[in-house]
């Protein structure tokens, strides 16, 4: 089977997590080629060709990720490739542009895939479903067969000692979509490593009851710890924490050595983005709240007094 | 303009929901189901648009459900849809079969915009919206939380990943709502009542030419059981020694 991974960058630098998608298309076939796009990319398609052939959109057209020219190209390379599997990460830019190219390559896709199995000559695929209350399994049929994988799932490969080859994809410009225009992008500034990436989460809830309080309690145990921060969605919702922290079935997935759960109640949307992680602890001073049901530990008390004491311990004991 | 807003009726994730014995799909005798929570968004978005920027919109709002499925619809009416449009098809749909039967809608209507939600809270495929884009050969924005109509289209925020991205698009298109974009507001009961009286065009996948294609086969479903035992400690230097033992945070 002929594999094609979609290889994600931020402009500067190829996001971690799309070693999951190559790590996923290795456990599936031999034969996998990746693809990078982008303008000025050289750099980050020499880093991609460590782990396979890679194909490189080098073009000024493609500067900004926009959705429409984006999907065409994935489309026009898919098709003289001939792929029968489209590998990349579930990420916002995987649901946007991959989904968009899966509209035009005839819409075999599976999302958020969190493992397979080949039997019977068919590949079958695992994903959640209904806030991953329940896993289906599931075929798809037609070709090219487009799958998002789940980050935390699939490791990254080895690279090879010597990279692969790398080769240009001719862009034709003229036959490119120009209905949409990138304006810009509000980066969130943050020294913290990605919530999705992040061995640790710190993450909190409606206990917090502003951005300060937040900061100085789930942000320095965060950084005493080395570890990401995250976020319920009533305190997003709050406009306390920033959306991009939102943790939860429709924010994001993640899945961390260790969990801290501070003043989050466990709404079921929550627990969707979060219940596979290794270990998860939390303080909470509702002993009824269902965080404790999904939780290894729990401790019972107010975070307000709780977590300076947690800092406290911390640093007492170095 | 016509706003075209598709609106799926999910089962209510307030609800513990059970399997069939053999594990075939959800068991949904008893199940309740309501309006998908993201399309509700779009609703409330084609309905501000409507007040302000477009007075002269018109709502229409499109499902695609069994016979007697018509009630998430009724809510959209009851919101403040102009009027409502069921495609009648009973049992599951992958995106790919949604995306066209709505394909084959939106030829008929010629809407300006197509608002949805960015994802149904039952599949969570989040798939629908890009290849109804990508079907119709429209720029699409996906994870909206700001929509303002500029002069020739749309200037819309979007979330992402990495953080809040603006994009401007031409007319018509299709934008798929996020959390952010407004809170949706509940329907009068006056209004669920005259919602109730309304009445709701049908139509059915042969009248619209659309022969389904399945791209997607269901094989089984198993419910996730949790088996976490939560260990209670007593306090912040208990809790720090189990945190310790399981090696999640340094010594």
């Amino acid at each position: 089977m002929k594999a094609l991974v979609l290889m994600e960058h931020d402009g500067a630098a190829l996001r971690r997590g799309s070693g999951a998608a190559l790590g996923f298309a290795r456990a599936i076939t031999e034969d996998v080629t990746v693809l990078v796009l982008g303008e000025g990319i050289a750099a980050m398609t020499a880093e991609a060709a460590k782990f396979a052939p890679a194909l490189a959109a080098d073009n000024a057209a493609l500067a900004d990720p926009v959705a429409d020219r984006w999907a065409h190209v994935i489309a026009e390379v898919v098709r003289t490739h001939k792929a029968e599997l489209v590998v990349a990460t579930a990420t916002t830019w995987a649901k946007d542009i991959v989904g968009r190219a899966a509209g035009l390559l005839g819409g075999a896709m599976a999302s958020d895939v969190i493992g397979h199995e080949l039997k019977e000559g068919e590949l079958r695929l695992r994903r959640p479903m209904f806030a991953g209350a329940i896993i289906a399994t599931i075929t798809l049929k037609g070709s090219p067969q487009i799958i998002t994988v789940r980050s935390s799932v699939y490791d990254i490969p080895e690279p090879a000692a010597t990279p692969f080859a790398i080769k240009a994809v001719a862009v034709d410009v003229a036959a490119l979509p120009n209905d949409m225009e990138f304006e810009g992008i509000d980066r969130r500034i943050d020294e913290r490593p990605d919530v999705t990436e992040a061995r640790i989460v710190v993450s909190g809830g409606r206990a917090f009851k502003s951005s300060e309080d937040y900061e100085r309690l789930v942000g320095s145990l965060a950084d005493r710890l080395g570890a990401a921060t995250g976020s319920s969605r009533a305190l997003v919702d709050a406009g306390i924490t920033p959306n991009s922290l939102q943790v939860g079935q429709t924010g994001k997935i993640v899945a961390p050595d260790l969990y801290l759960a501070l003043g989050i109640s466990g709404a079921v949307q929550h627990l969707a983005g979060m219940k596979n992680s290794r270990v998860i602890a939390a303080i909470n001073q509702d002993s009824d709240a269902p965080i404790f049901e999904f939780s290894d530990f729990g401790l019972i008390g107010d975070v307000y007094e709780e977590v300076p004491r947690l800092i406290e311990q911390l640093n007492s004991s170095q | 303009m016509k706003i075209l807003v598709p609106c799926k009726r999910v089962p209510d994730p307030d609800q513990k929901l059970r399997l069939k014995a053999d594990g075939s799909n959800i068991d949904d005798a008893a199940v309740s189901f309501i309006l998908n929570p993201f399309d509700a968004i779009a609703v409330e978005e084609a309905l501000r648009i409507r007040e302000v920027a477009h007075p002269d919109a018109e709502i229409v709002a499109v499902g695609i459900c069994p016979g007697e499925g018509e009630a998430e619809l009724r809510t959209a009416l009851a919101m403040g849809a102009d009027r409502a449009l069921q495609v009648e098809h009973d049992g599951m749909l992958d995106p790919w079969n949604v995306a066209r039967l709505l394909t084959a809608v939106i030829e008929r209507e010629q809407p300006g915009l197509v608002l949805m939600g960015k994802q149904a809270v039952d599949d969570d495929s989040n798939q629908t919206g890009q290849f109804l884009a990508a079907l119709l050969g429209w720029p699409q924005a996906t994870f909206a939380s700001q929509l303002e109509f500029i002069d020739g289209g749309l200037r819309v925020h979007r979330e992402t990943d990495l953080g809040i991205e603006v994009i401007c698009l031409t007319l018509p298109a299709v934008v798929t709502a996020d959390l952010r974009l407004n809170e949706p507001r509940y329907a009068s009961l006056p209004s669920i009542l005259r919602a109730k009286k309304k009445s709701i065009e049908h139509t059915t996948p042969a009248e619209l030419g659309v022969v389904l294609e399945h791209r997607v086969q269901l094989l089984s479903m198993e419910a996730v059981n949790n088996q976490r035992q939560c260990e209670q400690v007593s306090n912040v230097a208990n809790l720090l020694a189990k945190l310790r033992e399981a090696e999640v945070i340094e010594k």
